[in-house]
């Protein structure tokens, strides 16, 4: 298999210099918070990179598009634009955008190296300030040209916002084609914004529910390809498969730990319930973490590891409970009304998402990790399996509609829903961690 | 979710989805019968073939929603089913365990695993060998019946059992 997820060896971060002369510590313009009502979008304008034909505009023109999606950035129209931009080291004339309302500027250059690299550099000006926020320099090789872009829009979006960006990284998913009762199910990776994707199964065997390895190129899915449902690993760059345990009966629902070293799934028994086991992928040692006579399954650990959120119908319906990674003080966390299912940590620690039923609808949601504080961000008639982005402030699920799956990301607002565009139907989107 | 358990659980509803069943939108299209499976009805299979066990005996059985429990008319069907499995005894048997889609789909593999298993244990408990008999569970990932309402989820909440290992729907 080619390789995909190398990674971006050729890429190099240099800070640019100043060219204003204040050095006042910047501030950040727009705050995240979550917890405010409405977040108005920060007007910002994005010139066209200069050099690199067409190269410049394209690189703009995804920075534009990621900051836009993220629901906290309205890039300007470039019609509205005063000042051309000849010079993207020179200082702008604040003036024309402050004008047009464009609290933040972003000019950058992109350019041919003569070993065949590009360079693109970006400067962020803040206009009423008057004064340069940051500036970068990126070496990459041709093939990374929407990383460099992406890299750039997560650089911003840092600077701007104080939280890390999400734009440099990948989504595995399931790609669907075919009727509704004789699906096709691919496992596909791709960008996070659509782009670039890859087919990593040939259609032959159900698989579902890939996840991602939070420090190698690696994911964890369940396949039928050997007649019983399994658990297997995966290696992105190699195509090399492995079975995960040795176990009678199916194993479901996998999810890495947060060092990488185990995987956590549901097991099935002898008598039709199923119960949750970790696996060390060094030692091959299994640990039984619970023992109910119930439906066990969907466990996610906390990033520091030390605990596991998981779907249990141990008390009648299905609803979320939380237990030490040793399975002890198993704890029920929803109190709602419905059914709760697929908790997924938050990689903040703060927060638990999951899927809910209540009133024929199904829902995705936010809790604090007690089980309070419960927040919907999106109803419908069907959708599940929320995702974290790395930064802990976007989700993205699947919601069934006009025939098949479909993948969408939501803000922790809420009020920021997005569609990711995929060829086909798709469905089980699992988040990377941050490329590096 | 308990109000459609609620209503199927109504005779005068289980009537009403029968009825939608028949007229509801993908059935038609769906192989669930003999008559569409292409088979020429009771009396042409021979006895003892698996079109003798799809034709004459029921290959499948119903489940409420997020149930795993036998119904009665369930219990009926397998009840003839150990009958005929233990009297031709050459076929090993799966019993597939499927879920509608009113439910996740981690969750809905585990249910479907349930039923599988609750159907293989009823049929042990009528004399089949638990030798001849393995599960699997498909979730929600194998519906029969693609429509977005009661009548098709009815039909897909199912465990079918399947003869000589073979594939089942």
């Amino acid at each position: 298999m080619k390789s995909i997820l190398k990674p971006l060896l050729t890429i190099a971060a240099m800070a640019l210099g100043m060219t204003a002369a204040a050095t006042l510590p910047a501030y950040a313009l727009v705050e995240l918070n979550v917890n405010k009502g409405n977040v108005e979008p920060l007007p910002i304008a994005i010139t066209d990179f200069q050099g690199g034909d067409a190269l410049g505009a394209e690189i703009s023109g995804i920075v534009s598009a990621d900051l836009k999606r993220s629901g906290l950035f309205a890039p300007i129209d470039k019609s509205a634009f005063i000042e051309k931009i000849s010079s993207p080291d020179a200082t702008p004339r604040f003036d024309d955008w402050k004008v047009i309302n464009a609290q933040a500027l972003v000019t950058g250059s992109v350019t041919k190296e003569a070993d065949g690299r590009i360079r693109a550099q970006y400067r962020l000006w803040d206009t009423f300030a008057g004064q340069q926020m940051s500036g970068e320099q990126f070496f990459a090789n041709d093939a990374n040209q929407r990383r460099v872009a992406h890299i750039i829009a997560d650089a911003i979006y840092e600077r701007l916002t104080g939280e890390k960006g999400y734009f440099d990284t990948r989504v595995v998913f399931i790609d669907e084609s075919g009727a509704k009762n004789a699906r096709k199910k691919r496992l596909a990776i791709m960008d996070q914004d659509g782009a670039n994707v890859r087919y990593l199964s040939n259609g032959k065997s159900i698989v579902l529910t890939p996840r991602f390895s939070p420090n190698r190129q690696e994911i964890t899915y369940m396949s039928y390809e050997s007649g019983q449902p399994k658990v297997y690993l995966l290696q992105i760059e190699t195509g090399q498969r492995e079975l995960v345990g040795n176990f009678p009966g199916m194993t479901f629902a996998p999810r890495f730990s947060p060092d990488g070293q185990k995987v956590i799934m549901s097991l099935l028994r002898d008598d039709g319930n199923s119960n949750i086991f970790a696996m060390d992928l060094r030692s091959r040692s299994t640990t039984r973490l619970t023992n109910s006579t119930a439906i066990d399954t969907s466990p996610s650990y906390s990033p520091d590891g030390s605990q596991v959120v998981f779907t249990s119908d141990r008390g009648g319906r299905a609803q979320i409970y939380v237990m030490g990674a040793d399975g002890s003080g198993q704890t029920r966390i929803s109190f709602g009304d419905g059914v709760y299912s697929t908790p997924v940590w938050s990689p903040r620690g703060d927060l638990i998402a999951f899927t809910k039923q209540t009133g024929g609808e199904f829902q995705i949601g936010v809790m604090k990790t007690d089980g309070s504080g419960e927040r919907i961000l999106s109803s419908g008639f069907q959708q599940e399996g929320p995702t974290w982005a790395p930064n802990g402030r976007v989700l993205m699920f699947f919601r069934d509609s006009a025939g098949g799956p479909k993948l969408i990301s939501v803000d922790l607002t809420g009020r920021n829903e997005q569609s990711i565009p995929t060829a086909n139907f798709a469905s089980d989107p699992a988040w990377s961690p941050l490329l590096e | 979710m308990s109000r459609i358990a609620r209503l199927t659980t109504n005779p005068v509803m289980i009537a009403l989805v029968a009825m939608l069943a028949i007229t509801g939108c993908a059935s038609k299209k769906t192989p669930n019968s003999a008559a569409d499976l292409g088979l020429n009805g009771a009396g042409a299979a021979t006895p003892g073939s698996a079109q003798d066990f799809t034709v004459n005996i029921g290959d499948r059985i119903f489940f409420d929603t997020d149930s795993s429990s036998i119904r009665a008319d369930a219990q009926t069907t397998l009840s003839r089913q150990a009958q005929w499995l233990n009297q031709y005894k050459q076929y090993a048997i799966v019993v597939e365990g499927h879920a509608d889609e009113r439910g996740t789909r981690e969750y809905n593999l585990a249910l479907g695993a349930r039923r599988a298993a609750a159907t293989r244990d009823f049929l042990v408990a009528r004399g089949v060998s638990a030798s001849r008999l393995k599960t699997i569970s498909y979730g929600k990932e194998r519906p029969v019946a693609v429509c977005d309402d009661i009548s098709c989820w009815s039909q897909n909440r199912r465990a079918v059992t399947t003869l000589g290992g073979g594939a089942g729907s």
